[in-house]
């Protein structure tokens, strides 16, 4: 149903045992390569080599699969001496299996990956600076968002180059909000609007803005509404977790009162509050970009989408963003990795295809351009862009962040009061974030 | 989890070999001394390659602070085992919090899974029309997969939206109850789930050892004059004790090794309190990449399970003596 995010129901079977035995032992003979450096080619100018056959490994399993495809054949034929093949699995899997590929010599040239990943896989050793790519290509901050250029580096060396940015929307029922007397083509993006809005939709006997206490997405609201409030999840060296300041306190407290309030439902469960708002008992939510392509596919459900109201001090909204990187060979092939570069140019800056596929591109000129600007949904996203709040580049955050989740759970089914249960969850934060300053040695 | 089959399943085999190999000594000499051995050969080669080398292997993981990916991986000692039991470290809350879901549903699900199959099998051994039809009902869930009953059941026991709750409501019962996010409503579901889910299993194993047990004794048992009862408590129950140290043996180590369920339906909530050991594990050693701290925790595992295991065959064979 969400096809993004790795954290996300890592369905592991009964293969998981022989599939670490396996890749322990691949380890062995794999590890400790670190010769490949990251100077080959012109840094993806052109390709003037012998013909190169590169792999890519994406997470791509929805619709956006096929467009990638698409794209992938047009740079192929557009190339005579490159040759691109797209391998697709679970995000959950691939993120599993890279390390192990690569460290065999089985792994992709380019490895499509998320922000938050980059800085683990850099500090594992699996992807390699790309530093030159971007000097060579003169691609800058101003060619993209600040917040998205800046999530690709990881102790001070660029390990991605962004493709697109998938933020969270504010999407709403329009016929929910024409029964409770509301502009249906006025979204509420104020605090008070909102919950001016959610008293009417009470009135009408709508619960309008469902509390999932679950990541997706009550969490990823809540990360969005920590920034809102002035508060951010971790200290800027990413040292300390903050996520039990004032601020977020007030933030999660401001969530769970909508619960006591009686706008949600008590123990709203996984996706609850997305079928809700698509069968009409639930007017607003916040969800990833993604599902605008899952709502265009119900024609009788009367929906928009906006930027999400600003609850706070500020506006914020979550935000992760696909990432190219190129995958460390144990063999260094100068060819394949200045050929990878000028494909992850060559894609990059013809990301408008990819927007229709439901995703922000990142490269400013493809998002200026008036194609982008006619699709509608996703470009009513973009704006966010500005003040996106992109998890940190630092190692081995991706159980932190769950801790995060798991805080907001215990408040948001009211098994703690939400200062007690975010102090709980800092509290082992801290101890997660100082164990890997240990494991990852910064 | 194979580990612990490996264990009891060498323990069985052991004395046997012993047994024969001093009797052919006596009589045959020589000559046969290699024979039991080389019979044994094939399946110890698998166990060596498929489950010694692999506990070795985990056990000086368990040592390590280990991560595959990086150059470094320091030898720790038995730190990775302290963590387990040190209240102030990072993973002792969450580990012991795991150890309790699972022993709560382990404690929860076996006697259900023990009974209501048993129950089941009784019923399904009697003829009586369509019976090949109900056999093939009761097995059906088991076929399908953990992700097809874990989505399924999720969406029916949704609070607000499930249709539990629905039907419940129609009734005049309380339509509100949190299935899958509170306890201990979450762990009503995750049994109740289970038991749907697996019963058709034992239930099936328990038909085969039904159909073992001689009609003669049961005719027996009638010409003396004992009632359905007596002929069930001192005929039926006396001749599945193999099966039942079986049957008990397998659910107690699968329960124990519960994961689907719990990721799935109720995706740990509240908060982790419904988090079992082994996606806990699972969770340690590959999305956190600490393969040393996982191995720990599976061995530290590997022996509660081992204790019970060996409980269980203690009580078993008390009885039988």
């Amino acid at each position: 149903m969400i096809p993004n995010e790795m954290s996300r129901r890592r369905l592991l079977g009964l293969g998981i045992g022989l599939g670490a035995a396996a890749t322990l032992t691949l380890a062995g003979c794999g590890g400790g390569d670190d010769s490949s450096g990251p100077a080959a080619g012109n840094g993806g100018k052109d390709y003037t080599g012998p013909k190169v056959d590169l792999k890519l490994w994406n997470g791509f399993t929805g619709g956006d699969g096929e467009i990638f495809k698409t794209l992938v054949s047009q740079f192929n034929s557009e190339h005579q001496n490159i040759a691109v093949s797209v391998a697709t699995y679970q995000w959950e899997d691939y993120y599993n299996k890279l390390p192990g590929a690569a460290s065999s010599g089985n792994g992709p040239d380019i490895a499509v990956m998320h922000m938050d990943q980059l800085a683990t896989f850099a500090a594992r050793g699996v992807i390699t600076e790309l530093d030159d790519v971007a000097t060579t290509l003169e691609l800058t901050e101003a060619d993209f968002a600040p917040t998205v250029w800046k999530g690709g580096i990881y102790n001070n060396k660029r390990y991605g180059i962004p493709l697109d940015m998938h933020p969270l929307g504010f999407y709403y029922n329009k016929s929910v909000m024409e029964k409770a007397g509301l502009d249906p083509n006025k979204p509420p993006t104020t605090r008070d609007d909102f919950t001016a809005a959610l008293t009417e939709l009470k009135k009408s006997g709508v619960q309008g803005f469902w509390i999932s206490p679950f990541q997706f997405t009550g969490g990823m609201s809540f990360y969005s509404l920590v920034y809102q409030f002035g508060g951010s999840l971790f200290d800027a060296e990413v040292n300390k977790a903050t996520f039990n300041s004032d601020q977020a306190v007030e933030a999660c407290t401001w969530m769970v009162d909508m619960i006591k309030q009686g706008h949600s439902p008590s123990n709203v469960g996984q996706d609850a509050e997305y079928l809700a708002l698509k069968s009409g008992k639930n007017a607003f939510t916040f969800n990833g970009i993604w599902q605008i392509n899952d709502l265009k596919k119900s024609p009788d459900v009367q929906w928009g989408v906006a930027p999400l109201p600003q609850i706070g001090s500020t506006p914020a909204a979550w935000a992760n963003s696909h990432n190219f990187t190129i995958v460390k060979q144990r063999a260094n092939n100068a060819n394949k990795v200045s050929a990878s570069k000028v494909f992850i140019n060559w894609l990059s800056q013809h990301s408008l295809d990819w927007a229709k596929g439901g995703q922000v591109p990142a490269r400013k000129s493809v998002r200026d351009s008036a194609d982008f600007k006619a699709l509608t949904e996703v470009g009513a996203l973009a704006p966010e862009l500005e003040y996106a709040a992109f998890p940190p580049a630092t190692p081995g955050l991706g159980e932190v962040l769950t801790t995060f989740y798991n805080s907001f759970n215990e408040a948001a089914l009211g098994k703690k009061s939400p200062k007690q249960a975010l102090d709980d969850g800092v509290s082992k934060a801290n101890k997660q974030l100082e164990d890997n300053r240990k494991k990852y040695g910064s | 989890m194979a580990d612990v089959i490996e264990v009891g399943a060498a323990r069985g085999d052991a004395p046997p070999p012993a047994a024969s190999a001093a009797r052919r000594r006596s009589s045959a000499g020589r000559g046969g001394r290699l024979t039991p051995y080389l019979f044994l050969a094939p399946y110890l080669v698998l166990f060596t390659v498929f489950g010694a080398l692999p506990i070795l292997l985990g056990v000086w993981l368990s040592l390590h602070q280990w991560d595959f990916q990086l150059p470094n991986r320091p030898f720790v000692g038995l730190d990775n085992y302290k963590e387990l039991f040190s209240s102030d470290s990072a993973v002792y809350g969450d580990w012991w919090q795991s150890v309790r879901a699972t022993a709560i549903f382990t404690v929860l699900s076996v006697p259900l899974l023990v009974v209501v199959p048993l129950g089941l099998a009784v019923l399904l051994n009697r003829s009586f029309p369509g019976r090949t039809f109900f056999r093939a009902v009761y097995f059906a869930p088991y076929v399908l997969g953990v992700a097809v009953i874990g989505l399924l059941w999720r969406f029916l026991l949704d609070a607000n939206l499930g249709l539990v709750n629905r039907l419940l409501g129609v009734v005049g019962l309380p339509a509100d109850t949190p299935w899958v996010t509170d306890v201990p409503w979450a762990w009503i579901s995750l049994v109740g789930v289970t038991v749907w889910w697996t019963s058709g299993f034992n239930a099936v194993i328990y038909l085969a050892g039904l159909q073992d047990i001689p009609q003669e004794l049961y005719e027996a048992a009638k010409v003396d004059g004992a009632s359905a009862w007596e002929r069930f408590r001192h005929v039926t129950l006396p001749g599945l004790r193999p099966v039942l140290l079986f049957v008990m043996t397998t659910t107690i180590l699968a329960s124990a090794n519960v994961f689907g369920q719990s990721f799935l339906i109720t995706q740990g909530a509240p908060g982790t309190e419904t988090r079992s050991v082994v996606w806990f594990i699972v969770e340690e050693g590959l999305r956190d990449n600490d393969a040393g701290r996982a191995a720990a925790m599976s061995i530290v595992f590997a022996l509660m399970l081992a204790v019970v295991s060996l409980a269980n065959f203690r009580l078993f064979r008390y009885r039988e003596d």
